[in-house]
């Protein structure tokens, strides 16, 4: 991105000026560095969301933004709806609440280290992966409809987790406004025993270690010390989610027409949150952002089951549970006036901070938890929300790394069989269910997620707590 | 990922647009045209028309645990399609399923001729 189109309001905050049809400025958080390998699109999808009516403040991008669909991937729109404000189907992505929950196992890498092929080994046989798995979960229709009001909490009723699961998860695993009628018969056709499933492409199950502790107040209400042993889940709403994207793609066409919304591009097509139209996606979006909650309850018992085997004394507690690509209705603090806005996060990550009563109580005066993973065989990280993001970026921070290299290219870059072994020598253990699906997830196929954290961080986004080193991974 | 395809007319654009998108996800050439699946769909304009054509095959081959590799239109109009696909169940052995594509989007979306043949592309989200 050419940085003579931005001006620098703080090193690591930059204004794209609000000009042409843009009812706001765009705000992109990053360094000089990330901004000028960013590529070009980002300038324009910023700039083009920053024209849709209602937005508040500034159309926003992350430092791992990279081209998306309407949306930058990191990007970050909140709406209000008094103001005409819209709900966009490229600000919340065709993997509806795509996330990270990170399990703490309470042991140390120590005690792991023996174990680590057969617990890896246990996991890829008991949590289905890959291109058209199914699980052993077979819901009745009337139980689907449970799963989409209620997500991990029905799961967890059913016995499949405990209620700390659900303190611990993003609004307790469970959206309201989930009205399973706006989810098509198709979308839910496909559901078909994908409850409980980790699909494929960058979706991971790992075991990881802390290596680093950045904040160790912070890390101590967290539960984590150097050499603990988590586990990070990636996953999302399957093909529920994405059916939900594309049955509304064509309503959502109709509505821009119909609302006479000033769209730039047709990836933008949008409907006023305060429409028939707006409303009914908005609807089928929460049943999906709960079943992805749900799919993650499942897994976490999956997880337990599979420790169990290998490890019977281990106990398995959450640290936390986060969505990416969602539209959440929150109050933010907007030109001095407490405001309910429908917030867009496109591969961006809810940051609450400490004063948000909506985190649990144990984090409270702390701050929300944020992971952000890293790709096969890089650092994850986890960081605590901060005030200052509260008040510029509507509590947002990046969900990883993003990509800097195609899939076509990664494919004729590395060989995912050779990826394993050099991963392997790194003392990195890997099970996939495809080596084609491998290259494609190379590390080098991603920017570093080092630098996009030492962004936010700088930013004042968020603050990094501790860093995560993978010691076994699970690919679909 | 971007995926196209081209012809001699819209109908044989789609269906290879098709193949293509069938192709990022299992080697569609070991895919035998065992078992037929109908589509029909319906949109604003022959652009959506190509969108809907292309989510709808992803519909039924996961609905019915299939991979598809084979693909005709019957009927085109800019609001409305009829066609078929052929494929057989999903084998992980012979098909070698690399990643899932989840819908196609509107992004870099265009139907129409260029340099005398019929084109018809957009981008998968993958």
């Amino acid at each position: 991105m050419e940085l003579r189109k931005l001006k620098r309001q703080k090193e690591y905050q930059w204004i794209i000026p609000q000009t042409g049809d843009m009812i706001v400025p765009g705000q992109i958080f990053a360094s000089q560095q990330l901004i000028e390998e960013m590529d070009e699109k980002v300038y324009e999808q910023v700039t083009n969301v920053a024209c849709l009516p209602g937005l508040q403040r500034f159309s926003i991008a992350m430092p791992d933004a990279h081209w998306g669909y309407g949306f930058p991937i990191g990007g970050v729109a909140a709406f209000d709806p008094q103001e005409g404000g819209v709900v966009s189907v490229g600000g919340v992505g065709f993997d509806v609440n795509c996330g990270v929950r990170t399990l703490k196992t309470g042991m140390v890498w120590e005690d792991i280290k023996p174990h680590l092929r057969s617990i890896i080994d246990t996991l890829f046989s008991i949590v289905p992966a890959g291109v058209g798995s199914r699980g052993e979960i077979s819901l009745s229709s009337s139980q689907i409809q449970e799963v989409l009001t209620k997500g991990a909490q029905w799961v967890v009723s059913r016995g499949y987790g405990t209620h700390e699961d659900l303190d611990f998860t993003e609004d307790r695993g469970m959206v309201s406004g989930a009205d399973p009628s706006a989810v098509s018969e198709v979308a839910l056709r496909r559901e078909r025993r994908q409850v409980g499933t980790l699909g494929s492409g960058n979706h991971y199950l790992e075991i990881q270690r802390v290596d680093e502790i950045y904040n160790p107040e912070v890390a101590q209400k967290f539960g984590l010390a150097v050499d603990d042993v988590v586990v990070t889940i990636h996953c999302g709403s399957r093909a529920l989610g994405h059916q939900v994207g594309t049955d509304y793609l064509k309503s959502l066409a109709a509505a821009s027409r119909k609302y006479g919304i000033p769209i730039r591009e047709r990836e933008l097509v949008c409907a006023p949150i305060n429409s028939p139209e707006g409303r009914q996606y908005l609807s089928a979006v929460n049943c999906a952002i709960n079943y992805a909650f749900a799919n993650r309850q499942v897994i976490t018992h999956l997880v337990r089951l599979g420790f169990e085997k290998v490890l019977p004394k281990v106990e398995i507690h959450m640290l936390y549970d986060i969505g990416h690509n969602t539209c959440k209705v929150e109050r933010h603090q907007i030109d001095g006036q407490s405001k309910e806005v429908y917030v867009h996060r496109k591969g961006a990550t809810r940051a609450f901070g400490a004063s948000r009563e909506n985190i649990p109580s144990a984090y409270r005066g702390v701050g929300q938890p944020v992971i952000v993973g890293g790709t096969m065989g890089t650092a994850s990280y986890i960081l605590v929300g901060t005030e200052y993001g509260e008040q510029v970026a509507f509590a947002s921070v990046c969900h990883g790394a993003g990509r800097r290299m195609s899939r076509k290219k990664a494919k004729k870059t590395w060989r995912g069989d050779r990826l394993v072994r050099e991963l392997e020598a790194k003392g990195i253990y890997v099970r996939g269910h495809s080596f084609a699906g491998l290259a494609e997830e190379a590390p080098g196929a991603y920017k570093d997620v080092s630098e996009v954290i030492e962004a936010i961080h700088n930013a004042g986004l968020a603050s990094k707590v501790a860093r995560l080193q993978p010691m076994g991974c699970i690919k679909g | 990922m971007g995926i196209a395809g081209t012809g001699p007319t819209l109908e044989e654009a789609f269906s290879q647009a098709a193949r293509a998108m069938f192709g990022i996800m299992v080697e569609v050439d070991q895919v035998r045209p065992q078992k037929q699946v109908s589509v029909e769909c319906q949109a604003n304009d022959v652009a959506e028309l190509f969108v809907e054509w292309l989510n709808a095959l992803l519909a039924e081959a996961d609905i019915h645990r299939m991979a598809l590799a084979r693909f005709r239109v019957d009927s085109l109009s800019d609001y409305h399609l009829v066609g078929c696909a052929w494929g057989e169940p999903l084998d992980t052995q012979r098909h070698h399923p690399k990643i899932e594509v989840k819908a196609a989007t509107y992004a870099m979306l265009f139907v129409g001729s260029e340099k005398g043949r019929y084109v018809a592309r957009c981008v998968v989200d993958l």
